[in-house]
């Protein structure tokens, strides 16, 4: 008893204790607003554009293209509203997946009862986007694609750079939701042809709240939020100062540590999922088996209900997260597992692992000693697993 | 999220498993939404649940669900095993978030479904007993081929 594991990464992280530091001097010391005139407010200016070059250095950006906001939502958000508000006279139709983040389906669902037509793209098994589809959705009035960078749920990676090249050939727009791939793979904005792209400080040990848009040199979206002139008048309100120290330093943290980090939690994870489905029947890997994020692990477990074996892992002081009806708080389950073709009742039983570095083999063991244990208890509860024994004994 | 009884029940559910040869066996529920009930009833001449037994796939809520409402019939009538609702095993659980409440409607459906088959194999009417509706097949054709 006692052993406490997070292994919902993808969840949040923790702020990382230099993060934290960093942040500190600006609520008690260095508080003043960066727009005032005197002199104790001068650093702090100063200060927020130093975090803008570390994060389009991380890019290969320009400082002037990136934006902080409140996080990883307003940015999807911003993006997809003031690209529909900005080129609507170009065309209605905008691109976009069905595995998405609720923040991007969501707004795009908005966007349609405002005479918006969106085309929700299929994913293959594993989770990534068909070129061919997305060249055969495009049309005259297409004025956006927006195709995350890596997917939250099943971890797939998305082949960016060859979405990016199609976009540019036909000039729309590209964005990419990159919050749970921005810190945990290189990326080049100009490589893939990136015209904007989100990220959430939370997701890489920076802390919750604040997150950044980069909107490429020409890109003629407005503000999003009226009122001051911050951002260069494209987003208004005083500057998250401590938000955006602790974004910037965790960018930097995450940049320098990332080949290192993503090799350990890859091996790591890599480790887990050979275990698992070695040693688990009737289960399988959700996401592409390679060209996934570092840190997910996603798998689903035949005849088990994902939310029980959430309650059970919590108990052994486990804290892992599900596709399930049950912890979305609707009767479907999550909306990634249906894209990649799993049946309902396998989409169920569904639990998402994402590490850290600093989780070990060891506890690795644990967790599958553990999870074995678990999802043999649940089957022996389960009608579908009674009736599928039976079956099979006929 | 959950009550304590919840969590004792989930924990440790009473009544968890099968009956050989069960005078009336209903399932409830389907894949599709995440929860499927299974209850077996031994009931002897008099009428009496001599014994219970159930099986669930489903949230801690279904399961604790299931395990209170198997505890509440045991021992019981026909009549009083009628009498167990959704809201009487609610209420014996101090309650459900409400996202979950229709957890405990399965619980009373599934009783009422075990019962219907011990009806209809003893061909005897039960009062205020009628067909479950509920068809645990709904949505399952395309479930075979994934393995």
């Amino acid at each position: 008893m006692g052993k406490f594991l997070y292994l919902d990464n993808a969840a949040t992280t923790k702020t990382a204790p230099e993060v934290v530091e960093a942040m500190l001097p600006y609520f008690t010391e260095r508080f003043g607003n960066p727009s005032s005139v005197y002199s104790f407010s001068a650093g702090n200016k100063e200060v927020i554009s130093q975090q803008r070059d570390i994060i389009a250095g991380t890019l290969g950006a320009k400082s002037n293209e990136i934006y902080f906001t409140a996080g990883g939502s307003e940015s999807d958000n911003w993006a997809l509203k003031a690209t529909a508000e900005a080129y609507g006279q170009k065309g209605n139709h905008i691109i976009t997946t069905k595995i998405e983040h609720h923040a991007i389906l969501h707004t795009a669902e908005y966007l349609e009862k405002r005479g918006f037509e969106v085309t929700y793209l299929d994913v293959d098994e594993d989770g990534k986007v068909k070129l061919d589809e997305l060249k055969a959705a495009i049309r005259p009035t297409t004025i956006l694609i927006s195709v995350m960078f890596a997917n939250n749920e099943i971890g797939t990676i998305q082949p960016v750079k060859e979405i990016g090249e199609i976009a540019h050939e036909h000039g729309i727009l590209f964005h990419t939701d990159a919050v749970q791939a921005y810190g945990q793979l290189p990326i080049n904005v100009d490589e893939c042809h990136i015209d904007m792209l989100s990220a959430s400080g939370h997701k890489f040990n920076g802390p919750k709240g604040i997150g950044f848009l980069y909107i490429r040199t020409g890109v003629k979206i407005r503000s999003f939020v009226h009122g001051g002139a911050q951002e260069r008048k494209r987003r208004a309100g005083t500057e998250n100062v401590p938000g955006i120290v602790g974004i910037g330093t965790a960018a930097k943290r995450a940049a320098e540590t990332m080949a290192e980090r993503t090799a350990k939690e890859r091996e790591i994870r890599d480790y887990l999922i050979d275990r698992v489905l070695n040693e688990i029947p009737y289960c399988r890997l959700n996401g592409h088996r390679t060209d996934r994020l570092p840190n997910n692990a996603n798998f689903s477990f035949r005849f088990v209900e994902g939310e029980s074996l959430l309650i059970k892992l919590d108990m052994k002081g486990i804290c892992g997260s599900s596709g399930s009806a049950c912890t979305s708080g609707s009767l479907d389950p999550s909306h990634v597992l249906l894209a990649i073709g799993l049946p309902h009742e396998i989409a169920h039983g569904s639990l998402r692992l994402t590490l850290n570095e600093e989780i070990t083999k060891e506890d690795i063991d644990y967790v599958v000693d553990n999870l074995k244990e678990i999802v043999t208890y649940l089957r022996e509860m389960s009608p579908l697993y009674e009736d599928f024994v039976k079956k099979n004994q006929k | 999220m959950y009550s304590e009884k919840v969590m004792d029940h989930f924990e440790h559910p009473r009544n968890v498993g099968e009956i050989e040869n069960p005078s009336g066996v209903g399932t409830v529920g389907n894949a599709k939404c995440g929860d499927i009930m299974r209850i077996y009833l031994d009931i002897d001449e008099n009428q009496i649940i001599q014994d219970v037994k159930f099986k669930t796939f489903g949230c801690g809520a279904a399961v604790a669900t299931s395990s209170m409402a198997t505890e509440m019939v045991k021992g019981k009538s026909i009549q009083e095993a009628m009498q167990v609702t959704n809201k009487a095993v609610m209420e014996a659980l101090d309650g459900l978030p409400p996202v979950k409440v229709h957890c405990s409607l399965l619980a009373e459906e599934a009783i009422h479904a075990a019962l219907w088959d011990y009806a209809q194999k003893h061909d005897i009417k039960i009062e205020g007993l009628s067909k479950p509706k509920s068809d645990i097949h709904e949505g399952e054709e395309e479930e075979e081929e994934e393995y």
